[in-house]
């Protein structure tokens, strides 16, 4: 399945859905969205994982990318994800101590308010 | 009458260093893992562990050799299912994840925000028991993993 992509307001934040597999084919769109967002000055998002079905260390720099790009402007990114097996790799590489991670877009909206 | 020989390829794959082609090896390695009788729960791991070692072979061979192919080998070795992903650029530094992230994370370098190399051969160490790293011909690295069969 390839990547897919959608962006909606909620609160003061930017949700993106992402659906499909984000790896070293299909990261390029993903970082493309961020990038656009933060130059269209939407500083605190939220990436919506729960329909992700693959998402390898390439769709993790990604990850880190829009991070840093936001936090440059003092702004937040929020992940939203219950699935065991993507969890997974952000535990193994580290990164569970750098994204805030949470169980629905409600609870990340509610966070970063 | 074929006999069942180890090291003899169950498939062989051998595709250009094109991102496009790394999701046809993690597709086509699952599926060969799937006949070979590998529990269907961990599939999961060789579709990931296949597809950062194929992701790492291919951003080392575009900086390096972009006209070489990058080489996959799925051997059903009776008991055993065996991976190995053979690239044939020279190695950069792989360091531990998080090593690699803490540095990345914390650089300000917008520009650069592709994962560092290391992170795909970490993510294969911290996700697959059984995996080994070699010198391969032409200056690359041959990257073994196995898992087990159980039927």
């Amino acid at each position: 399945m390839d990547l897919s992509l959608s962006t909606r307001t909620e609160g003061d934040s930017t949700v993106v859905e992402v659906g499909g597999e984000i790896d070293v084919y299909t990261a390029p769109r993903l970082r493309e969205q961020l990038v656009d967002l933060v130059a269209d000055g939407k500083y605190h998002l939220i990436v919506d994982m729960e329909r992700v079905d693959f998402l390898d260390s390439t769709g993790l720099g990604v990850l880190v990318g829009g991070l840093k790009r936001v936090r440059a402007h003092d702004g937040s990114l929020r992940l939203v994800c219950t699935q065991e097996r993507i969890l997974k790799i952000f535990r193994i590489t580290g990164l569970t101590k750098v994204f805030p991670i949470s169980d629905s877009v409600a609870e990340a909206v509610a966070a970063t308010d | 009458m074929l006999s069942r020989k180890v090291s003899v390829a169950t498939v062989e794959l051998r595709f250009s260093a094109l991102p496009a082609h790394v999701r046809t090896a993690r597709l086509v390695a699952a599926a060969v893992a799937r006949r070979s009788g590998v529990d269907e729960a961990v599939l999961d791991e060789v579709r990931l562990a296949v597809g950062e070692a194929c992701s790492r072979a291919v951003h080392l061979h575009r900086r390096h050799c972009p006209d070489r192919p990058v080489t996959v080998t799925l051997v059903d070795d009776d008991r055993v299912f065996r991976v190995a992903v053979t690239d044939e650029a020279p190695s950069e530094q792989d360091g531990s994840p998080a090593d690699d992230f803490d540095e990345f994370t914390e650089s300000a370098d917008l520009d650069q925000d592709v994962a560092p190399p290391g992170v795909g051969l970490a993510v294969i160490s911290g996700l697959v028991d059984d995996v080994a790293v070699e010198a391969g011909r032409g200056g690359g690295i041959v990257v073994r993993m196995s898992w087990p069969i159980s039927a």
